[in-house]
């Protein structure tokens, strides 16, 4: 009995899939990306022609395109550190002895993650809504004016921003309570005998034996809030004045609603190396400050 | 800090932390109910006046919400079947199989996970089109039936199973689908249960791929059909509530249901990313 083809025989399905609608459409949208490819050529396949870098240098020269991009890391920058806080808080105080009812606040707070991302931003228009929403309602009983939250171009990217937050905080939570439950309790033990106080017991305790689950979750959820889009198209479509159009809502309109392919695939690979690039650097950094704590 | 002090804190951070997770779910389902405009008006209602179905009428008899609905169970379904069966089958083979570059395959599709989907969209929908799948269900689910995540899922915990008990069975005679059917498939069962529900999860909520692929309304899935009904009806605020309630409840449900083991799957793929 031959093992090998045995093996090939199990992955033959899954490698084909993974093969053909995924490897296969990455390269060809490098290729893409070379091209003209636009109605024209959707229309007639001689229509097309290579034009080597151009897309990626019209992109350049584009202000779409870096206005686009300054929303995406807006929203990365300030989503990011918000959603993890958020997620380390609550984990936090999930983790505490003095918390009551766990299971029952667990699942609360991690509701939101799996509910539809279309349908709550649906419901969050709605409470953000100027006139009759709940949030400016609240707000107007602690005497602050009415925010047109969704309908201002400052107050739109704030706004999906708590939204994003609000919908993933649970995620790394669960992740960031394993990790804290995996810190023996010893150490905490020892720091207390020693009269270290919560504070400093959570900056020379919890944040360093939560090192590699934070840096590893702060990689994954750069890569999600990267990946901007759904959250927009409903809220805002992309408005008011573009200001939450972010690089992955300008590469659905240049490719599905003008059909510019070709110059939509460079938005894609262009966001894939910005993205590769900040995740890179981000393992770098990590690495170099694990480097220089002494050992 | 005074204990009892710290006591209150932390469960009322809890409690208020619950609220804020909660109330925009809660406030949804209770404006579903309401009458049309009722939840414009001020100050907001919490509940409705007087409780109706009329929103939930409305949009499965005159806004296609049926379709949309059995379009999502059917898809949402075939896709967790289907990559069920193909990632169990190569996650085992990862880590039970002996071949020639299995560690380095295996690197390399781990290595894939950089790879945003997005940038394979654009060829993809091309290669569609060309096959004649743009706007149909297969659409959808052909590009679904096997993930990453699924065999890194599977192999992390194929590992587990002892060589000896698969060595035993071959001398046994028996053959390698038999020993993958009656001896592989029971002892994957809790991966397997955690498998089916985030395939389920991610098939159901998706929304960009979906978008693109699927141009007709007769195909939508209820994320595409509640964002195009969005466009359509944005000031009618009690049916769009209805239609997100639709929309959110049956992941809901299925997720309270199961919730030790889609926790327990988040945590086994988040380990080492």
């Amino acid at each position: 009995m031959n093992s090998s083809r045995t093996a090939w025989l199990f992955l033959t399905p899954a490698l084909l899939v993974l093969g053909v609608f995924f490897l296969l459409p990455v390269i060809a949208a490098l290729v893409l990306s070379l091209t003209d490819y636009d109605l024209y050529a959707l229309a007639n396949i001689h229509n097309l022609r290579f034009v080597a870098l151009q897309n990626y240098w019209a992109l350049l020269h584009q202000p779409l395109f870096w206005s686009a991009l300054g929303h995406t890391v807006y929203f990365v920058a300030v989503g990011v550190p918000l959603s993890m806080g958020t997620s380390l808080g609550a984990a936090l105080l999930l983790n505490s002895p003095l918390a009551r009812c766990k299971p029952f606040f667990r699942t609360a707070l991690f509701a939101p993650v799996v509910t539809t991302v279309v349908a709550v931003a649906v419901i969050w228009r709605y409470l953000f809504n100027t006139k009759y929403g709940m949030a400016n309602f609240v707000l107007g009983h602690l005497g602050i004016h009415p925010v047109d939250w969704l309908g201002d171009p400052h107050w739109a990217m704030p706004t999906i921003i708590l939204f994003a937050v609000w919908k993933n905080f649970g995620y790394n939570m669960i992740i960031f309570l394993a990790g804290l439950q995996a810190i023996p309790l010893d150490l905490y033990e020892a720091a207390r005998i020693d009269g270290a106080s919560a504070w400093r017991q959570f900056r020379h305790i919890t944040l360093p034996m939560l090192g590699p689950t934070l840096l590893m979750v702060s990689i994954l959820t750069v890569s999600g809030y990267f990946q901007l889009f759904a959250e927009p198209y409903v809220m805002t479509e992309g408005g008011p004045l573009q200001s939450t159009t972010s690089v992955l809502y300008l590469m659905y309109d240049e490719g599905f609603k003008w059909w510019n392919l070709g110059s939509a695939s460079a938005v894609a690979f262009l966001l894939f190396l910005i993205m590769f690039a900040v995740t890179a650097l981000m393992l770098k950094l990590a690495r170099r400050g694990h480097d220089g704590e002494p050992a | 800090m005074n204990p009892r002090l710290a006591k209150a804190l932390i469960n009322g951070l809890l409690i208020g932390g619950a609220v804020v997770a909660l109330f925009p779910l809660l406030w949804m389902l209770s404006v579903s109910f309401m009458q049309p405009g009722e939840a414009s008006a001020l100050p907001p209602p919490l509940l409705p006046a007087h409780a109706t179905l009329g929103n939930y009428r409305e949009l499965f008899v005159h806004a296609g919400m049926g379709r949309y609905l059995l379009n999502s169970l059917a898809v949402s379904s075939v896709i967790t079947a289907l990559s069920l069966a193909f990632n169990l089958m190569a996650g085992y083979a990862f880590a039970k199989l002996r071949f020639a570059g299995r560690e380095r395959l295996f690197q390399a599709l781990i290595g894939a996970l950089v790879i945003p989907a997005q940038v394979a969209m654009l060829p993809l929908f091309l290669l569609l089109k060309y096959i004649g799948l743009v706007n149909s269900y297969a659409g959808v689910i052909v590009p679904a039936m096997a993930t990453v995540f699924g065999i890194f899922l599977v192999r992390q915990y194929a590992r587990g199973i002892p060589d000896e008990l698969l060595e035993a069975a071959r001398i046994d005679g028996a053959g390698e689908w038999r020993i993958f059917g009656q001896i592989v498939l029971p002892l994957l069962k809790p991966i397997m249960v955690t498998l089916a529900i985030f395939s389920f999860l991610a098939a159901w909520n998706d929304f960009m791929w979906p978008l693109i692929v699927l141009t007709g309304q007769e195909h939508y899935t209820l994320p595409i059909g509640l964002a195009s009904l969005a466009r359509e009806h944005a000031q009618d605020s009690e049916l769009m509530m209805a239609g997100s309630v639709i929309t959110v409840l049956p992941v809901i449900v299925l997720f309270l249901a199961m919730q030790r083991y889609y926790l327990e799957g988040l945590l086994l793929g988040s380990v080492k990313g």
